[in-house]
């Protein structure tokens, strides 16, 4: 089962590494993990996908909820959450192929935030079966380089 | 946002004189009500032990290891339920307390240990002495600090002994660097202590609902059992606990942790249960409709194979964690409550609703066949048994001292022969299984509660694993007693090695291999435990007669002062029962 946890922290020392030890102590392996502050500076919300089974994952959240600087922990099912990830990603483009790329990346509602002679980076925001459908145009081209941000969620 | 006090006798933020960082430190530990510190001093450290040399109201003992020291502020927690508080500098007097940090955190109990740490501007450059002392302990803790800015010192500790005594106590780490210690300011200290954490600010409490519920599953159980563990302890419940117990007529087993929770001379005792507990206790909990688990988190050495355990019982677990409910064993009513307001709200719900305890004699004259059939016994020998130098310690001290151990077969004998009326007289380390804990533990006992027997029931295995710190009990005038139950094997691995391994032996033997020591042949002893106790300045006898084992064991219990008793056993006794690992009741091993 793949789970979407979302740990409201306080933006103290050391919290990310208490939350991910969390995770790691117990042998399951991040698939994504974003971290950032809050409208609230003094608060960060954490955002982990991972895979587990739903008894494990319930002990981890239980866990994460003792721990001293974590504010509140909602594990997402389904449909509770709308979720995105912001991804950049650099591409082979030279003079016969820049067009094509702009194409897809016009469907996909992609911008493209930088050009080189040889090479374009497009940004592009969506669901996950968003960006792997992108990146899978974009394969036949050369992904020369990828950085992603990760799933992000709010509850709707 | 909720608030809760501590027990200080500051009622409002206070700003203090100016003053070094480190003696801010000692202000707070006074606040906190803190009179004794085990501490060993280091480059990185010496800021506080120079703060804590102008203060008369704590007293300072110096341990001959770190992990010795932390050990014994185990002990001092152990035996009053108020914060043990240990020190030690940077790097490898550090890395030393980790241990006991670790046993703290297994245990739940309330553990405040302090480290120096290098000057802020040389951390992360491998400076001398230094180790990540935070990032090491991590997983091992309730909550760790590390203290970049002096102002932050009077809540960091305020903080610090609030989560490590409340809620589920535990380990709580202070990392200080030097310079830190060295600032001079004006501290604030605050009366309160907040946190933006719901789960840490609150304590739980059952509903009216929840309870009733249970003594309606007690009103119709046949076979009910009570299994009861340390959450009991640091609840201060057993009061509770007796009269819940008494009122329901539910006979009660506990686990190791929770020994002394319930009198295991009651009429209603099974004393413990588990892999080496009563054979009794374990049909009773295997057989029985109703488990009540109070305390207590399903721990593997009482389970064997979880999912076969209590098979037919329905499973309430209350307990002060929900992370507890449902980690090693899935129940049917999980209540996240204090125990001790759970057990006396029932108390009271029973007593107003006339409550009457269920008939259940047919399922009590079961347990008292089973009890007249299979009590802890053992076979008398020529030679002084382990076993019977544990009962006879036992009858010596009526039964009224505090007892600390080491880990191993000795260990499982002092708490199946000893029987503890009252709790926080078993101290053990009993999750971690550090070997090593009885005797410095017993010293941190000892500073506790000065006017009690305090012994260290050990093995020779485990008594040398902090052996140095008969020069504190020496030094510091702690009239802690030590009685090693000499093998000279470690026991326990070879009572596996016998069942399990077809007696080869890896390891195991303390002396010389070719040459064995041993009751049968006393010139090959080793090493001389009472020289060595000599060494050290401290009074000590070899007792290897059965005719004599008595009167040596009174010599010890009044001699004023620290002792060692080497008593000369065999080491072919098993401790039985055994329930082997990962198996169920159905294979307990009675002989």
């Amino acid at each position: 089962m793949r789970h979407t946890i979302s740990v409201l922290v306080e933006n103290k020392f050391g919290v990310l590494a208490r939350v991910s030890g969390m995770f790691s102590g117990r042998g399951f392996n991040i698939d994504t993990l974003n971290v950032a502050p809050t409208h609230d500076a003094t608060l960060s919300r954490i955002t982990v996908v991972l895979k587990g089974d739903d008894a494990a994952l319930d002990m981890v959240t239980k866990q994460l909820r003792k721990l001293v600087n974590v504010v509140e922990v909602v594990d997402f099912k389904e449909g509770q959450a709308v979720q995105r990830e912001l991804l950049l990603v650099k591409v082979k483009a030279d003079g016969k192929t820049r067009s094509e790329i702009l194409q897809i990346a016009d469907i996909f509602r992609a911008k493209i935030v930088n050009v080189a002679h040889d090479s374009l980076i497009a940004e592009v925001t969506g669901d996950e079966g968003k960006l792997a459908a992108f990146l899978k145009l974009l394969e036949p081209f050369g992904i020369l380089e990828l950085a992603r941000t990760g799933q992000l969620a709010l509850k709707r | 946002m909720k608030s809760s006090t501590s027990p200080s006798s500051f009622p409002k933020p206070e700003i203090g004189k100016e003053m070094k960082g480190a003696e801010c430190v000692v202000e707070c530990l006074v606040r906190e009500g803190v009179d004794v510190i085990f501490a060993y001093p280091g480059g990185a450290s010496q800021e506080l032990h120079q703060a804590l040399a102008r203060t008369d109201k704590i007293r300072v003992i110096l341990p001959r290891h770190e992990q010795g020291g932390s050990f014994a502020a185990e002990g001092y927690a152990r035996a009053t339920g108020k914060v043990g508080v240990c020190m030690a500098t940077s790097g490898p007097g550090a890395t030393n307390l980790v241990s006991a940090i670790a046993d703290a955190y297994m245990d739940s109990i309330p553990l405040v240990a302090i480290t120096g740490q290098v000057y802020s501007k040389y951390i992360g450059k491998s400076a001398f002495q230094e180790t990540d002392f935070f990032g090491m302990t991590l997983p091992v803790v309730k909550h760790s600090y590390l203290v970049m800015n002096v102002h932050d010192l009077p809540r960091i500790f305020k903080e610090a002994f609030h989560l490590a005594r409340s809620g589920r106590p535990g380990p709580v780490v202070i990392d200080i660097p030097k310079d830190v210690q060295q600032s001079r300011f004006s501290p604030v200290f605050p009366a309160t202590v907040e946190f933006r954490n719901p789960v840490v600010s609150e304590t739980p409490s059952a509903t009216d609902e929840q309870l009733k519920q249970v003594l309606a599953l007690i009103a119709e159980a046949k076979r009910p059992v009570l299994y009861v563990g340390g959450g009991i302890i640091s609840a201060e419940a057993h009061d509770d606990l007796k009269a819940f117990a008494e009122r329901t007529n539910i006979p009660v087993a506990t686990t190791l942790m929770g020994v002394g929770a319930f009198p295991e001379t009651h009429p209603l005792s099974m004393k413990w249960f588990g892999m080496h507990g009563t054979a009794y206790g374990n049909w009773a909990v295997d057989q029985s409709d109703l488990v009540l688990c109070f305390g207590a988190r399903f721990d593997d050495r009482i389970t064997g194979d979880v999912s076969r355990f209590a098979a037919g019982a329905k499973i309430v677990h209350i307990d002060i964690d929900t992370s507890e409910h449902n980690k090693n064993k899935r129940v049917a009513y999980p209540i996240n409550a204090d125990i001790k307001q759970a057990l006396s709200r029932m108390n009271e719900l029973m007593a107003a609703s006339k409550f009457a305890a269920p008939d259940t004699q047919a399922w009590h004259d079961q347990i008292a066949k089973w009890k007249k059939e299979h009590p802890f016994s053992f076979d008398e020998s020529k030679h002084i048994v382990p076993q019977e130098a544990v009962q006879a310690l036992y009858e010596l001290t009526k039964g009224d001292a505090i007892i600390a151990t080491g880990v191993g077969q000795h260990q499982m004998w002092t708490a199946q022969f000893y029987d503890f009326a009252k709790p926080r007289r078993y101290i053990s380390s009993l999750g971690l299984g550090a070997m090593g804990f009885g005797y410095p533990a017993a010293l941190g006992a000892k500073v506790a509660c000065p006017d009690k027997q305090v012994i260290d029931i050990d093995g020779d295995g485990s008594f040398m694993m902090n052996i140095q710190e008969l020069a504190t009990a020496k030094i510091e005038g702690i009239a802690a007693k030590a009685m090693i139950l000499n093998n000279q094997h470690l026991g326990m691995v070879v009572q596996w090695e016998d069942r399990f391994y077809g007696s080869v032996r890896g390891n195991t033997i303390l002396g010389d291999e070719n040459n064995v020591g041993g009751p049968d042949n006393p010139s090959a002893l080793y090493p001389d435990f009472v020289k060595i106790a000599e060494g050290f300045g401290i009074k000590g006898r070899r007792v290897i007669k059965r005719s004599e084992l008595r009167e040596a064991i009174q010599e010890m219990l009044d001699h004023p002062g620290p002792f060692v008793l080497d008593v000369v056993v065999p080491y072919t006794e098993h401790v039985m029962p055994m329930i082997p690992a990962g198996r169920t009741v159905k294979d307990m091993i009675l002989k």
